[in-house]
């Protein structure tokens, strides 16, 4: 049976062939059978994980959370340099210059992108703004999100910072940054389940060196990856320890 | 800043919980949360600090060698009332998460408001530390804990 392999649905788009170029060079490195699903929702993914059908996942620190308290899974590596944050955004025609500047009943654009959500609705705080003074609408991707607040169906969104970042230049000069957010202790993982602990250290030292091979690089540059760090069991807790105090 | 804020200087005897105490330099001046940020510390199961990240050194205008090692009281604003701090420990020495909006003071005499959430670290079943995360609240909350706080002294 080969172990399975899932990545948080909250990946860039145009990286989506480097996780199954990942996933290839994962199988010949560690010579066993991994095969990669990837799942269009995280309810999707999250009953694959409740059904224990996952072994091996790049979650979202969240996930990671319920992964590693509920379900034994262990944190292997996290991507170097990369931190989840996330921006409140409004149209450039919004009067708003601040958070404080929103009132209840604005209209919210969001993802089900659990961190950026959570972060997002931590930044409306200020302003006296929660889900019961606000009213939300859900969008798939981020592309969407834009859409809805230039099309004026939407008077403030959550963008992950970097998604917002790619956005194109004439898309975001429609558009202005309320707030950022500076958290950097957030970042997605790459977690080990229970069934597949045996390859815990050889894939921790195969990772951490992977930079340092030219196939091995390539496939990080095709995932928007410049290396992996590995991760002690002690960062994981902290991270996740900061994540439980993070509610809404 | 506050508008309320008259920037007042005043000498204060602050007595901690363990009895020790000390005199400190109290001015009414508020310093402004910054937007986006989390101050985030670490604390062993007494309250000293462990562990504090840039935001909380920036904040409270000590150096990260002058927290590291002291105790989280160092951040004790005269105006909060002590049985604000005894439900905070009630709350999580007994394994809860504990949340609410505090007035620290920073080393150099003025204060800042929070909204905290402290939570238990526990390790393989065994309760070894804190985690404290603070947030910006918004101007309401602080009128409405200001207002509290001033009946409980």
């Amino acid at each position: 049976m080969p172990f399975n392999f899932t990545v948080s649905p909250d990946f860039a788009p145009d990286h989506m062939s480097g996780w199954f170029y990942f996933n290839t060079w994962l199988q010949r490195n560690l010579e066993t059978e991994i095969h990669l699903e990837l799942f269009d929702s995280f309810d999707e993914q999250r009953e694959a994980i409740r059904a224990g059908k996952i072994d091996l996942i790049y979650a979202n620190p969240y996930d990671a959370s319920m992964l590693v308290r509920e379900h034994g899974f262990k944190a292997v590596v996290r991507p170097a340099g990369k931190r989840d944050e996330a921006v409140v955004v409004v149209p450039a025609s919004s009067s708003a210059e601040a958070v404080e500047d929103l009132s209840a009943g604005v209209r919210l654009a969001t993802t089900a992108d659990p961190d950026v959500h959570t972060i997002g609705m931590i930044m409306l705080e200020p302003a006296d703004l929660d889900r019961h003074n606000i009213t939300q609408r859900e969008y798939d991707t981020y592309i969407l999100v834009a859409k809805a607040l230039l099309r004026g169906d939407a008077d403030v969104g959550f963008f992950l910072k970097q998604g917002f970042d790619e956005l194109s230049d004439l898309i975001k000069k429609q558009m202005k940054v309320l707030v950022s957010s500076q958290i950097s202790v957030v970042h997605h993982s790459l977690l080990i389940g229970p069934k597949m602990q045996d390859y815990a250290d050889p894939l921790s030292r195969l990772l951490v060196n992977m930079h340092t091979e030219p196939k091995g690089a390539g496939v990080l540059e095709s995932m928007g990856i410049k290396r992996w760090e590995s991760m002690s069991v002690e960062q994981t807790e902290f991270m996740i320890d900061l994540i439980d105090t993070l509610v809404i | 800043m506050s508008e309320k804020d008259t920037g007042t200087v005043r000498e204060e005897l602050i007595k901690y919980y363990d009895g020790t105490e000390r005199v400190a330099t109290i001015i009414d001046e508020e310093v402004a949360f910054p937007d986006g940020k989390l101050i985030v510390s670490r604390t062993d199961l007494k309250g000293f600090i462990t562990h504090v990240n840039q935001a909380f050194v920036d904040m409270s205008a000590y150096s990260r060698e002058e927290l590291v090692g002291a105790n989280h009281n160092i951040l004790r604003h005269p105006d909060m009332p002590a049985v604000a701090f005894k439900g905070l420990w009630d709350t999580i020495e007994s394994g809860e998460k504990w949340q609410g909006y505090v007035k620290n003071l920073r080393k150099d005499g003025r204060y800042y408001w929070v909204k905290a959430t402290v939570i238990p670290n526990v390790r393989d079943g065994r309760l070894v530390g804190y985690t404290s995360v603070r947030r910006k609240p918004s101007r309401s909350k602080i009128t409405e804990s200001e207002q509290l706080y001033s009946t409980l002294m």
